[in-house]
């Protein structure tokens, strides 16, 4: 980035390497750090602005960890649920067809919900809670959407896992006298935990990495807020925002989608991995 | 134990019983309202204001619609200038165009619908006396219609910035396009990979390392592969992706944002699905079936082109349709490679620009005017549709091969 010319207090400076149209920045605006922000600048600063040579990442890892946080606070409760009426109440053929119609929400294509989220839960959240306390981008209203999104993964997976339970196990408690909810909560439940947990953390993952949502519902704008009601950025939808359109190559924007991106690779990588492991790690293996 | 401490057990069960219930129907009203509100935002009433009605545009008491191609034209050279007729008869002859391309342009150039107010679908079957008296009061020169933003025209015409004649060709036509190439790209890559590591690799740290990281792909966000693709496609190999390492196109306006780069985009992102479902139908065939064929002193090619692949191909056909499936809804790597730009013409080849589907939804959603969200909900209909024709076609088509081995 370069100091072109300071006209009053307005600072002209050039973007990128490529001609790209110079950009005009407000005074005190901290330019001359140029683009060579140091780690700590990036995990610690609570300001991104790239172009006034802030480099903050913290306003969307929160918007982020916000919007995700929010999802499994929906999804998780209801998958597992879901997963346990289905696998241990559910009569064969009610599971055959309950199913499939809780996968019909896994298919639906993301920009979809997207429109969900805009068009049908913001307007719900704000005849709820308000008008002038719900803004009309929130990250509420986006966290919850993909609440519904993942839960069909949530739902799934916590049921083959809570199916491959031994039939043995819960005919050891009904003889014990266990009431059916005992026996799915105190016996099957923890004998499936692995399955579940990988469930819950791979439901994270998918969360985390979750675009057209929040780049439609979320709203533009990285802020620093942990108010659901309030608009706020995440990292997947300042990099659709910011590349929408044309990027120009080596420019500062185009530059620092890519350190977003690694960041959230190697967060759900993490998560990933993770999730690998605990299945491994905690499987209780059944003769 | 007491008979009561029995009793609020159960109780308790019983309770809980209901909780679970109550889950399970939140995920299934969740999907309702999904489809209740696509549904709500793509039918309703509009309050439609034409610069020229319709109806005065019959000739010799033949309606608009139930005219020849002839007559249409006679109709549209009528009511514009002669200079803009001669510019269409030079963009494409007359003799050409459709007797629908005509009748568009007439809606286009002479009709001019104006939509001046529009209601969702529940507010029109609900309240249609108020709805009929609100547009009668603040809009006398419209004419309220119920409207179906999903028709025939719809599906015919090009993007545009007016809401009133906008379709979804072009999204349409760039979403097969990129999907075509995606197949093309993924389908024999990913089969070949899941062969040779099912059938062919020894168990060795290296192959165990490709194997982990095949597994973490899949969980990797989409729009991680759009950057990706940003990087290589659009920029390193722009020269063959824009076409003109191949004389295909101009090198002066070319760039790497092409039907090219976003098919191999997401290519690469259904490429470890399409591996990974190979590879568990191909683990799925008997290893008896293979040993009576090395008995029979076939070698390991011959072994899996004529018994394994045969025996796993509706397998490897259900990963590859997962797969598609995924890809036609994917729109966040499309808008990272640039994909959104306005496109009103017709992709051509692999080296056009584009749009897609998906795009075309963020884009109208993500608009102000209310109008464009009708628009968005029409077209996430398209979609839906089309992502259930094409999972139809395919589940059928696996059908038949099961059919026939």
């Amino acid at each position: 980035m370069h100091l072109i010319a300071i006209e009053d207090s307005i600072y002209v400076v050039e973007r990128g390497a490529q001609d790209t149209p110079p950009a005009a920045h407000a005074a005190g605006a901290v330019i001359h750090k140029g683009v060579d922000p140091s780690l700590a600048e990036f995990f610690t600063g609570t300001t991104w602005a790239p172009h006034a040579g802030q480099f903050g990442v913290l306003p969307l890892l929160n918007a982020t960890l916000m919007v995700s946080g929010i999802a499994i606070l929906v999804a998780l409760p209801l998958g597992l649920a879901t997963a346990i009426y289905l696998s241990e109440y559910a009569s064969p053929r009610a599971r055959n067809t309950l199913k499939p119609i809780l996968e019909i929400l896994a298919g639906v294509p993301t920009v979809v919900y997207g429109y969900f989220a805009l068009t049908f839960m913001t307007p719900l959240l704000r005849t709820i809670f308000g008008q002038n306390v719900v803004q009309i981008y929130n990250t509420a209203s986006a966290g919850i959407v993909i609440g519904i999104l993942i839960l069909p993964l949530v739902s799934t997976i916590s049921e083959d896992a809570l199916n491959a339970v031994p039939r043995s196990l819960r005919e050891a408690a009904y003889g014990l006298g266990a009431t059916k909810l005992e026996t799915a909560v105190r016996i099957v439940l923890p004998a499936a935990f692995s399955g579940i947990a990988a469930a819950a953390i791979l439901a994270i993952s998918r969360a985390v990495g979750e675009t057209m949502v929040v780049a439609l519902a979320a709203g533009a704008g990285p802020a620093f807020t942990f108010n659901p009601f309030q608009a706020a950025e995440t990292m997947t939808g300042h990099i659709v925002r910011i590349s929408g359109g044309d990027l120009s190559y080596d420019s500062l924007d185009y530059n620092s989608i890519f350190a977003i991106g690694l960041m959230l690779f190697v967060m759900t990588l993490a998560l990933n991995i993770f999730s690998q492991y605990i299945v491994r790690r905690f499987r209780e293996v059944y003769e | 134990m007491s008979d009561s401490n029995l009793l609020q057990r159960h109780r308790r069960g019983r309770v809980w019983l209901v909780v679970f219930q109550v889950a399970l129907l939140v995920g299934i009203v969740a999907l309702g309202a999904l489809l209740f509100n696509i549904l709500n935002g793509s039918f309703g009433y509009v309050a439609v204001e034409d610069t020229i009605p319709p109806q005065d545009l019959a000739v010799n008491g033949v309606p608009l619609e139930e005219q020849d191609k002839e007559t249409l034209i006679q109709v549209l050279q009528a009511h514009i200038s002669a200079g803009l007729f001669a510019r269409y008869e030079f963009e494409k002859p007359f003799a050409e165009r459709s007797a629908g391309e005509v009748y568009d342009l007439i809606l286009e150039r002479v009709i001019e619908p104006k939509f001046v107010a529009q209601w969702s679908l529940f507010e029109t079957l609900t309240d249609g006396d108020a709805i009929r008296q609100t547009a009668a009061q603040e809009f006398p020169n419209a004419r309220l219609e119920f409207r179906s933003w999903l028709n025939g025209h719809f599906l015919r015409a090009p993007q545009s910035s007016y809401p009133e004649i906008a379709g979804v060709r072009t999204a349409v036509l760039g979403s097969l396009w990129t999907i075509a190439i995606a197949v093309l790209f993924a389908f024999p890559v990913g089969v070949a990979a899941a062969v040779y590591l099912q059938e062919y690799a020894p168990d060795n740290l290296i192959n165990r390392i490709i194997q982990t990281n095949i597994t973490n792909l899949a969980g990797v966000p989409s729009i991680i592969y759009g950057i990706l693709g940003l990087a290589i496609f659009v920029r390193a190999l722009g020269h063959f992706t824009s076409g003109v390492a191949f004389g295909a196109s101009d090198p002066s306006t070319a760039n790497g944002r092409t039907i090219l780069s976003a098919g191999l985009t997401l290519g690469m992102l259904v490429l470890p699905l399409i591996i990974i479902n190979a590879q568990e139908a191909i683990k799925a065939v008997p290893s008896s079936l293979r040993q009576a064929s090395f008995g029979l002193g076939a070698t390991r090619l011959e072994t899996v082109w004529h018994h394994v692949l045969p025996n796993a191909i509706s397998g490897i056909m259900t990963g590859t349709i997962l797969a598609i499936s995924r890809a036609i809804g994917e729109t966040a790597p499309l808008v990272v490679i640039g994909a959104s730009t306005f496109i009103q013409v017709d992709p051509e080849g692999p080296f056009s620009n584009f749009t897609t589907l998906p795009i075309q939804i963020y884009q109208w959603t993500a608009r102000p005017q209310s109008v464009f969200r009708n628009l968005a909900g029409g077209a996430s209909l398209v979609l839906l549709g089309l992502l259930l024709t094409l999972n139809a076609t395919a589940i059928i088509l696996r059908n038949r091969y099961r059919r026939s081995l």
